[in-house]
């Protein structure tokens, strides 16, 4: 279970995430929503121990996550952040097999290679898996490296927009993915996310971001609602039932 | 079927790479070959082997150094058109021997024997940086390249220094300073050579089990980190290294940083594989090339009419003007 009590962390005086705390249901997918600038990033980011926060503490399943030691933790845990610039030359596959390194210290076993297979069949890349990731269209590496993350095999994954870049097929094959991996394999997953009606059909929990606090958390049916939606994007909403989906109209 | 199963994740060198080393291999073994033996014959062979065998292994151990500290250098700051020389280490070795002329004369101890020399150098060079990276480390500052910058400023600080004590000093003090300001391998002396040996080999071994999280690291500060990595540990333990063998190597042969941009650059574009294990190789095997290959032009083709730091700035500045061009239009 990951909890986070009164995080706070701020940039230059601004405080980007104000006193949050937060405890994030296990075995579920998790959906971070809010306007640009509310603290969704940054909170992630805190939570996966990439940036560090002023105050308040994250506890991963009661410890907390300054006295993890780095390699347990990546077995634990794993993140992906927007942003990919790589200086390296690799195939997809060499990638995806640097998600095995908390497990086998570079040296790839049968094992390794098993699960390697494994996270490339799950994100539909066995056929060019040999392509360098240079080569690739943007959404080809986003899912590479969603494999990458994959083939880490941790219990928790936090992932910040991982539709970017990629087209509506793309988004519903991920958000499938991530389901799976929550239904099949138990796993919680924590992702950023800007397109709310992604967030309204896929995710068990949504937390609500506005101003760098927690505006509204619960369930997809408590948040999906006009009124809610409306005080935190501060623009008028229509939620429609479609297929006993919730689906928003805002445009 | 099998066997391509199991090198699938290709931990194992590919065929192609290790062609290629194998042949800059050879060459290496060549252009040694040439520079101790052309020109030999019986009766100055014991006298010109004497010169050149030590010469040689000052060759090996400053070319290994600086490909190496690059290589590392490039790794931390995830720039592949960066050179330690941006540290102002350089900078600071010319400043230390423009002072001592100035203060001391130029027949000081501290100039005139090559064992104080290197010494003085080395160790103004360790403790100015030790002292620099403390500074900047200690106000949490996590960024390198807020370090990057400030040894840039320094450096220029350091250099204008340099220019005005050179106006200051006599002609005579001046050819002094001059003569240490560009890199020779012509001067080394055995005792420094093993003093640097075991820098740069003690180096070399602390360096070695972290290869493997460097490989890691490449990938950028976050996904290192979400794959285990002591990211910000890591990168402050291999900035010492690559302090230490800069600073051994400039102290031993002067400024000659420059030929780390080239060698790493080459040898990158050499292997395929992205281990820093195999990169290391080649680009120890290709500054051998170089180094050897440049001061053999100078002694027996040129007569010692230019000096090395001349031959490998000039080159490296046209293939740097390149990579910037090439990476322009990607």
């Amino acid at each position: 279970m990951i909890q986070l009590r009164n995080i706070t962390k701020s940039y230059h005086q601004k405080k980007v995430v104000d006193d949050v705390s937060l405890t994030i249901p296990k075995g579920k997918l998790t959906s971070f929503i809010g306007p640009n600038g509310a603290g969704k990033s940054t909170l992630l980011s805190v939570m996966s121990r990439l940036i560090r926060c002023e105050e308040g503490e994250v506890m991963i399943e009661g410890q907390k996550l300054e006295e993890w030691e780095p390699k347990k933790l990546a077995k634990k845990m794993a993140v992906l952040r927007q942003s990919n610039h790589m200086s390296l030359r690799l195939t997809i596959r060499q990638l995806v097999s640097f998600g095995r390194f908390p497990h086998s210290g570079g040296r790839i076993n049968k094992e390794d290679e098993e699960k390697i297979d494994e996270a490339l069949n799950y994100m539909q890349l066995q056929d060019i898996q040999d392509k360098y990731l240079d080569e690739l269209s943007g959404g080809q590496r986003q899912r590479a490296y969603i494999a990458m993350v994959l083939a880490q095999n941790s219990e928790y994954i936090l992932l910040d927009e991982p539709l970017n870049n990629l087209d509506m097929r793309h988004s519903v094959e991920i958000m499938k993915t991530l389901k799976r991996l929550t239904q099949e394999l138990g796993k919680t997953v924590i992702i950023v996310i800007h397109d709310i009606n992604f967030a309204s059909c896929y995710s068990d929990y949504i937390v609500a971001l506005k101003d760098g606090k927690i505006a509204r958390e619960g369930t997809s049916e408590e948040l999906i609602e006009e009124k809610v939606l409306k005080s935190i994007y501060e623009i008028p909403f229509k939620v429609q039932h479609i297929n006993s989906q919730r689906v928003c109209v805002y445009y | 079927m099998k066997a391509k199963m199991k090198t699938r994740t290709d931990s194992v060198l590919k065929n192609q790479d290790k062609n290629r080393l194998i042949i800059v291999g050879i060459l290496v073994l060549g252009i040694i070959f040439c520079y101790l033996l052309v020109g030999l014959n019986e009766k100055n062979f014991a006298y010109a082997l004497s010169k050149r065998v030590p010469k040689l292994y000052a060759m090996l151990l400053t070319g290994g150094a600086i490909g190496f500290s690059s290589l590392l250098f490039q790794t931390v700051t995830h720039n592949q058109l960066l050179t330690p020389s941006i540290l102002g280490l350089d900078s600071l070795y010319m400043l230390v021997n423009t002072m001592v002329v100035f203060f001391l004369g130029a027949n000081s101890f501290l100039i005139s024997n090559k064992k104080a020399h290197f010494l003085l150098s080395l160790v103004l060079m360790m403790v100015v940086a030790s002292w620099f990276y403390k500074m900047v480390f200690k106000k949490g500052q996590q960024n390198i390249f807020f370090l990057l910058l400030i040894g840039l400023i320094v450096g220029t600080l350091f250099d204008s220094l340099t220019g005005f004590v050179q106006i200051l000093i006599d002609p005579v003090s001046f050819q002094t300073v001059q003569s240490k300001m560009q890199a020779s391998f012509s001067t080394v002396n055995n005792d420094v050579l093993i003093l640097a040996t075991l820098m740069i080999g003690g180096a070399l071994v602390y360096a070695l089990p972290y290869f493997k999280y460097l490989d890691v690291l490449a990938l950028g500060r976050e996904t290192a980190i979400s794959l285990g990595i002591h990211y910000d540990q890591i990168v402050k333990r291999m900035l010492v290294i690559v302090v230490l063998l800069t600073a051994t190597a400039t102290a031993l042969v002067g400024p000659i940083t420059f030929l780390g941009l080239l060698v790493v650059n080459i040898g990158r574009y050499m292997l395929r594989s992205y281990k820093h294990v195999h990169l290391l190789m080649m680009i120890f095997l290709v500054s051998m090339v170089s180094v050897i290959g440049a001061q053999f032009l100078i002694e027996r083709v040129l007569n010692y009419s230019m000096s090395i730091g001349i031959i490998i700035n000039f080159v490296g500045g046209i293939y740097f003007i390149y990579l910037i061009i090439k990476g322009r239009t990607q």
